[in-house]
């Protein structure tokens, strides 16, 4: 299996507490890996070691071939934090064209971004009087600049509506079929079946890496949700 | 680094700036009108107006571009921006140089309305002339723009940010020889009046007041201002973190 990102052994402390506890894991190039989990559970922490910004105790995080966090996958990973970090004192349009300066790319690049997400019609308004989901979605639309080689979103469809949703999670595959490797978090268990693959992380630790046909199958259940309830209950009991 | 970035985030700064009316109102009238204020005060004072206008045409802008880049380098760490910034091929020294520049220049704006206000209005006369005083305005204002992205690094919210202009600004004014002579002050005093940038931008100013010609004195001061304020520049950038726990 040809991985984009490969991680092994992965132990990040935050202050005292230890948050991720030697996690391995690997997104195989061009999917849609699905990053689920309870808030709380370290997908946030897991995310920013992937784009090199967590220092990190222990284990090795690979991106594309070379250490995350090195200068040159600087160019060719995306970004999209939790909070929408954009300027909220430039319209949707400025902070897409600057993001798209950073990489080196055109006004037209930024424009195509925000068109994408479906803010077309919001591209000259203030990110600052945008709605929640709105402002989200600005976010995404700079990180998505110029099709990068890696696309890491932390909960990039928390507040979008479903047809919103649906047509992200679309804009998503179709970035896949393009080449672009997506690793998406979600605390939301309905967009697991969305995804190429899953990787379940609870209380720090890799619960599941699997596609979902495949947990699915283990887990003796059609449904997402009450598989992931069985395959935690069945650790808890082999861990007790 | 690359002056494309450099640029680009120079103008991302002015743009957020323009975006914001009532800062740049406050940015270009308000040292304006506490310079008036000051005038009314000294109406009868004759040189004493001059002396203190003059060192206030320099403390103004660094003051206030000290406040504004906290506040604003601030915003870029609790948003989440700057983290994002560093996982793109933006540098630092893009980012500290694009917050100097931008500033800079609207402090330029900022000084040059000032000291035409002070000049031309309020009669300020002094030897040398009103675009010595404006450079000097700009290169402080820079200083100060230095000083708050360095200083931004230590505070975590809005609240801390503040605080740090009594620490950082008030002891520079009070020692720089603008209340009580340099020459008059208890040895330690002096000392400490010695390393501090701002002492050097006020002593630049008194010599345009008294001199119709830049002397050497004055560009040493204005070296001394501009040296400070790379110092603070590289100990802003060693302030930003790529990797944070």
């Amino acid at each position: 299996m040809d991985a984009a990102v490969e991680v092994r052994d992965l132990v990040v402390d935050r202050g005292k507490r230890r948050v991720l506890h030697g996690i391995s894991c690997a997104v195989p190039t061009g999917s849609v890996t699905g990053l689920l989990g309870p808030s709380g559970s370290g997908k946030t922490t897991l995310i920013r070691a992937v784009v090199g910004v967590q220092i990190v105790r222990s284990g090795t995080v690979t991106v594309l071939g070379r250490p995350a966090g090195t200068a040159a996958l600087r160019r060719t990973v995306g970004y999209q934090t939790q909070a929408p970090s954009v300027y909220a004192d430039l319209s949707v349009r400025e902070n897409a064209r600057y993001f798209a300066t950073l990489h080196g790319l055109d006004a037209h690049a930024a424009d195509q971004a925000v068109r994408d997400v479906g803010l077309g019609d919001a591209a000259g308004q203030l990110v600052g009087n945008l709605s929640g989901g709105q402002r989200s979605r600005a976010s995404l639309a700079c990180a998505m600049i110029g099709r990068p080689g890696l696309l890491v979103l932390d909960e990039p469809t928390v507040g979008q509506d479903p047809v919103l949703r649906a047509d992200l999670w679309g804009r998503f595959h179709a970035l896949a079929d393009e080449g672009t490797t997506l690793l998406v978090s979600s605390h939301v268990m309905d967009e697991a079946s969305r995804c190429d693959r899953l990787l379940l992380i609870r209380e720090g630790r890799l619960i599941s890496d699997d596609t979902p046909a495949a947990i699915r199958g283990r887990a003796g259940t059609d449904d997402l949700e009450e598989a992931f309830l069985r395959l935690i209950r069945e650790q808890e009991k082999v861990a007790a | 680094m690359s002056p494309r970035i450099t640029f680009a985030t120079c103008a991302r700064i002015l743009r957020q700036l323009r975006h914001d009316h009532r800062t740049v109102a406050l940015l270009v009238a308000v040292p304006s009108l506490l310079l008036t204020l000051l005038f009314y005060m000294y109406e009868n004072a004759g040189p004493v107006f001059d002396r203190i206008a003059l060192t206030m045409l320099g403390v103004f802008p660094f003051v206030i571009m000290f406040l504004v880049t906290s506040i604003a380098m601030l915003r870029e760490r609790t948003t989440g921006t700057l983290e994002r910034l560093l996982t793109t091929p933006l540098h630092k020294l893009d980012l500290l140089f694009g917050y100097g520049i931008a500033f800079g220049l609207a402090a330029a704006v900022q000084g040059a309305i000032t000291v035409a206000v002070t000049f031309w209005l309020l009669g300020l006369d002094t030897a040398g002339g009103a675009g010595l005083v404006v450079l000097i305005a700009v290169v402080n204002a820079i200083l100060g723009v230095a000083l708050g992205l360095f200083c931004s690094a230590f505070a975590r919210t809005e609240f801390q940010a503040v605080q740090f202009l009594p620490v950082v600004v008030v002891p520079q004014l009070l020692l720089c020889g603008l209340f009580v002579p340099r020459e008059q002050m208890a040895g330690w005093l002096q000392t400490i009046s010695d390393v501090m940038p701002l002492t050097y931008a006020v002593e630049a100013l008194a010599l345009v007041g008294t001199n119709a010609d830049p002397t050497t004195t004055m560009w040493r001061d204005l070296a001394v201002v501009a040296a400070a304020t790379v110092l603070a520049l590289i100990l802003a950038a060693a302030t930003l973190r790529r990797r944070t726990a």
